[in-house]
């Protein structure tokens, strides 16, 4: 018998400080495997989210550089406007790409900025402790929203994907999840076309994942894959939701 | 001297002269280039507008460069994070309600380390304020403005000339201490049309190497560039380690000039525009026979206190002129350390008193301490 | 006839519990020693089989699904 499945070279050795079950575990695997699949390892810098992920570079075996919350987009601008042939990706989160950082996001995406964006979408503020994100559904209880988010309170979520997609400088964007092997796969698939996209040098691309965030939803994992399946998906539907690539 | 009409640039390319007559924010912008920007990344917002207006017309020029209006002054600072990290010399200017904006990047770029310029061209304030000049953003640039113990080189022009020297000097030191520099001018100065020679320019292939870039991990190990440390004692130690490079750039990057201070039994102590004002207020009290002096800080942080501090041997009376409520004055009274008496006259709100009014102030305060 | 094989690295398990819900053939449960990290780590019961009575195909479902990195799939 021969191995056929085991941990990425451009991982670094060590285990994941992330909870059971989390999604960016199996996140950064995914993107671990592209880079080696695609031979990016020497030429792709990453840029790490204020979030449960902003240790990513004991994880990732690359080069990254810190954003301060949100503005992850902005040092992308930067660091491609220097180094045109890098792959330069932004990891963010939620509040990261659709709150405090939706400026950034919206305006990278309309200059056309040739970088990509994987939004973890968990639909909640996980490292400080489960509160409402702008991604967080009507009902759903949170820490800021006990009783769950009320539209009349809290308003009502946002879809940013749907709004990057008007923007005519995106030229790839899908929503995906990871809450089965099937979509996990897909998921990936997702990743490497995003890349593709950068390499050719078509426009913004980004993949936004349905991941699950046991902890704060206070789930086993496997109730969190069905979460995402049963509820999430109705207000955040997968599928490609733009693709220019022809 | 060449009379270089508005849009200096255009004439530029085909000068053959040496010195040009340009507006303040043009110089520096056009000095920027010269020492080997290649990366703006701004907003607009009066009184500096014309610095990337010059800068999107001037890099779209150059193979490689990039200007980018950005969406807001807080994506602009990130923007220069992102271009420093990748080891391009990178610089945004605004005025005080957009450098406020901008703290939490210029914090971000002392702990990571990242060199980069920042350009203020301060207006009045607080609040949305006016746009004429003031010097109220001196706290702000002076006592980091950010989060966090750290401390920005602040460089305070008073010239067109002298927009182009420190616009140079600017990026040597950010490089040279990896640290952000804020180039601290004013309204006045952006606008003012004076005579300038640049600095030789400085070609980007012979800038030292920078071994701390991210570019893509190839034929070496990868590495991260971050400002969090979770664990105290390193946080701790990255701190000291700060300290000691401030100690470094207090030791040696201290810059004044002094002025008719040899026989002074007063000086006065003002920076940029207002020094302007004072040397030409200085100039006519002279004239009368009063003994007065000018101290100059150009650096303004470091703060020239050593310097303060020898003059107080000689001089007792210090009158300290800013246009603003009295930012300065404080580090003049830290650096006296209790040594002569301080006065503070100030002008806050964008008002721009004359030479004439301020030697009033002058010869007022000189007769009312029984010095002539 | 088996044509597959996984390892299970009891140390990075974090007792998700995934790689069950996913195995077609059930051959993953919870083991009853704790590991360092103090969790009850997934177990490869296939591996106590006799070699004619195992059923993994080694598909690797399991090991897509592991959030830890802690599956490594063989197959013939």
């Amino acid at each position: 018998m021969k191995k056929v499945f085991s941990r990425p070279k451009s991982l670094k050795p060590a285990p994941f400080h992330y909870c059971p079950g989390c999604g960016h575990s199996i996140l950064h695997r995914l993107i671990g495997e592209v880079i080696d699949e695609m031979n990016l390892q020497e030429r792709i810098i990453g840029i790490p989210p204020a979030g449960c992920a902003v240790l990513a570079y004991n994880y990732f075996d690359i080069d990254m550089g810190e954003a301060s919350h949100g503005r992850a987009a902005a040092l992308a601008t930067g660091l491609k406007r220097v180094l045109p042939d890098r792959i330069v990706f932004t990891y963010q989160g939620d509040g990261d790409i659709a709150a405090i950082g939706t400026a950034e996001t919206i305006h990278a995406a309309a200059r056309g900025e040739k970088v990509t964006t994987i939004f973890v979408n968990n639909g909640v503020y996980g490292m400080t402790g489960g509160q409402m994100a702008p991604t967080s559904i009507l009902g759903q209880n949170t820490t800021t929203t006990p009783g769950g988010r009320k539209e009349s309170r809290d308003g009502c979520p946002i879809n940013l994907s749907e709004m990057l997609a008007v923007a005519k400088g995106s030229a790839y964007i899908e929503r995906t999840a990871i809450n089965s092997p099937a979509n996990i796969l897909k998921t990936k698939k997702a990743i490497a076309k995003a890349f593709q996209v950068q390499l050719k040098g078509l426009g913004f691309s980004l993949v936004e994942v349905l991941s699950p965030c046991p902890t704060n939803w206070k789930m086993t994992s496997v109730e969190s894959w069905k979460w995402i399946e049963e509820v999430m998906m109705k207000s955040f539907p997968i599928g490609v939701i733009k693709d220019t690539t022809g | 001297m060449v009379f270089a009409p508005f849009p200096a640039r255009k004439l530029l390319s085909r000068c053959t002269v040496s010195k040009v007559l340009m507006r303040g924010n043009h110089v520096v912008a056009e000095a920027a280039v010269r020492a080997g920007c290649r990366f703006y990344f701004g907003y607009p917002i009066t009184p500096q507008n014309e610095i990337p207006e010059y800068m999107s017309e001037r890099l779209s020029k150059i193979e490689g460069a990039a200007f980018v209006q950005a969406e807001s002054e807080i994506a602009s600072i990130h923007m220069v994070i992102g271009a420093s990290m990748a080891g391009a010399r990178a610089m945004t200017s605004s005025s005080g309600p957009g450098i406020s904006l901008k703290q939490e990047g210029i914090s971000f770029l002392a702990g990571l380390e990242l060199p980069a310029v920042i350009v203020n061209m301060s207006r009045g304030g607080p609040g949305l304020g006016n746009i004429a000049p003031s010097q109220s953003d001196y706290f702000q640039a002076t006592r980091g403005g950010g989060h966090g113990d750290y401390r920005n080189i602040v460089l305070g022009p008073n010239s067109g000339q002298e927009l182009a020297n420190l616009t140079f000097a600017a990026f040597d030191l950010a490089d040279r201490y990896r640290t952000p520099v804020i180039l601290l001018g004013d309204g006045m100065l952006g606008q003012m049309m004076e005579p300038v020679e640049f600095p030789p320019e400085v070609p980007v292939k012979k800038l030292p190497q920078k071994d701390w870039v991210l570019s893509g991990a190839k034929g070496r190990p990868s590495r991260f560039i971050r400002s969090l440390l979770l664990d105290v004692t390193e946080e701790e130690e990255h701190n000291w380690k700060l300290m000691r490079k401030y100690e470094k750039i207090t030791k040696e990057e201290v810059q004044w000039e002094t002025y008719a201070t040899e026989d002074a039994k007063m000086v006065v102590v003002a920076f940029g525009t207002a020094a302007r004002i004072a040397k030409g207020a200085i100039k006519r009290v002279r004239e009368q026979g009063l003994r007065v002096g000018l101290l100059r800080p150009i650096s303004l942080w470091p703060f020239p206190s050593r310097v303060t501090k020898e003059l107080s041997k000689k001089v007792r009376f210090f009158l300290v002129f800013e246009l603003n409520m009295g930012q300065m004055v404080e580090d003049v009274r830290l650096a006296l350390e209790g040594a002569g008496e301080v006065h503070f006259y100030g002008r806050p709100g964008g008002v721009i008193p004359t030479p004439v009014e301020i030697s009033r102030i002058i010869s007022s305060q000189y007769y009312q301490k029984k010095l002539g | 006839m088996t044509t597959g094989f996984i390892e299970i690295d009891l140390e990075f398990c974090k007792d998700c519990k995934l790689c069950m819900s996913v195995c077609p053939h059930q051959l993953i449960e919870t083991s009853d020693r704790l590991n360092k990290k103090g969790y009850y780590p997934a177990y490869f019961t296939d591996k106590d089989q006799k070699k004619e009575e195992r059923k993994c195909t080694g598909c690797g479902l399991c090991a897509i699904s592991c959030p830890e990195i802690a599956i490594e799939v063989y197959r013939v």
